[in-house]
């Protein structure tokens, strides 16, 4: 069976992240109101075979432990979906 | 004895050659060696240089410390192999895990080129042995993601065990506790991400650079690896 892993990737809470900051900042340059905060990451989708949903996300996890994320500063969320 | 330093070089670095020469200059004997190879037999010592490993992609050294020569790299400096990361190379060895701690992004979000004023904090690691505390030197920056950072418990064990070699005088990045390198508990694996081989000469608008590299290649020289 084919799925699609999305791999979403932030920083922790508590890592200063510039670049949220940044976009914090403009958005209330643009006008708009009522901006709590912003924190910036980055996604990835990957597809993958694998026999069950359970092995593709285990799977995924492994793969954003190991190369996608970076635990020291990042963590990460992943939502599997099977692909028709 | 003449100290052989392997310079590794991936896809993307970009500081190798100023690496050599400035290794040359201090009476080393350097090459280059391409991240495909997967021994470092012969060698004294190992410099990880600046540039774009791997394009930088996922995040500084993220893919790098795949490459096939990283299990050498890691073997020789357990082995007690002097090892020195200089900005990509300090991020591959975080990434690695040979170093504790992380570079993200500069507060700021600006790329950094210019000299800055390094301090040296400790002369407990292969790049500092021959310094002195409190010794100032000017070393130019070169990088996006420089600012060091690390839970608040590493934080502490590096200072316990004065394993923070360099602080930035005027911290430019937000490095945490003004970080510009760090080394391992045995003092043999370093990581900074000023640039001293840009710093060899006068001409350069300093020489300070030697400081560091000269005590690196004392320290290649008397290693028993």
């Amino acid at each position: 069976m084919r799925f699609i892993a999305r791999v979403e990737v932030s920083l922790r809470p508590g890592i200063a992240d510039p670049e949220g900051a940044t976009i914090e900042r403009a958005l209330g340059a643009l006008g708009f109101d009522g901006i709590a905060s912003v924190r910036a990451g980055r996604s990835f989708q990957v597809e993958l075979d694998a026999t069950n949903k359970e092995e593709a996300q285990s799977t995924a996890a492994s793969l954003a432990d190991r190369l996608l994320a970076n635990p020291i500063i990042e963590r990460y969320e992943i939502e599997v979906t099977e692909l028709s | 004895m003449t100290s052989r330093i392997g310079v590794v070089v991936f896809p993307g670095t970009n500081c190798e050659h100023d690496a050599v020469v400035a290794l040359d200059q201090l009476g080393a004997d350097a090459s280059l060696v391409f991240h495909t190879e997967t021994s470092l037999k012969g060698f004294d010592g190992i410099v990880l240089p600046g540039g774009f490993a791997h394009g930088d992609y996922v995040r500084p050294g993220a893919i790098a410390r795949f490459s096939p020569i990283m299990d050498a790299v890691s073997a020789f400096g357990n082995d007690g192999g002097p090892i020195l990361g200089i900005c990509n190379g300090f991020q591959v060895l975080c990434e690695a895990q040979l170093l504790p701690g992380a570079l993200q992004k500069n507060r700021g979000l600006t790329f950094l080129c210019k000299p800055t004023t390094l301090i040296v904090s400790s002369t407990r690691s292969v790049l500092t042995a021959t310094a002195t505390v409190g010794q100032e030197l000017s070393i130019p920056i070169n990088h996006f993601s420089g600012s060091y950072t690390c839970d608040s418990e590493t934080l502490s064990m590096l200072r316990d065990q004065e394993r923070i070699v360099l602080r930035y005088r005027e911290n430019p990045n937000g490095s945490i506790d003004d970080i510009a390198g760090i080394t391992n508990e045995a003092g043999n694996i370093v990581g900074l991400m000023p640039h001293p081989e840009r710093a060899i000469s006068s001409l350069l608008g300093s020489q300070d650079g030697n400081v560091l590299l000269s005590s690196f290649l004392h320290s290649s020289s008397t290693a028993q690896v």
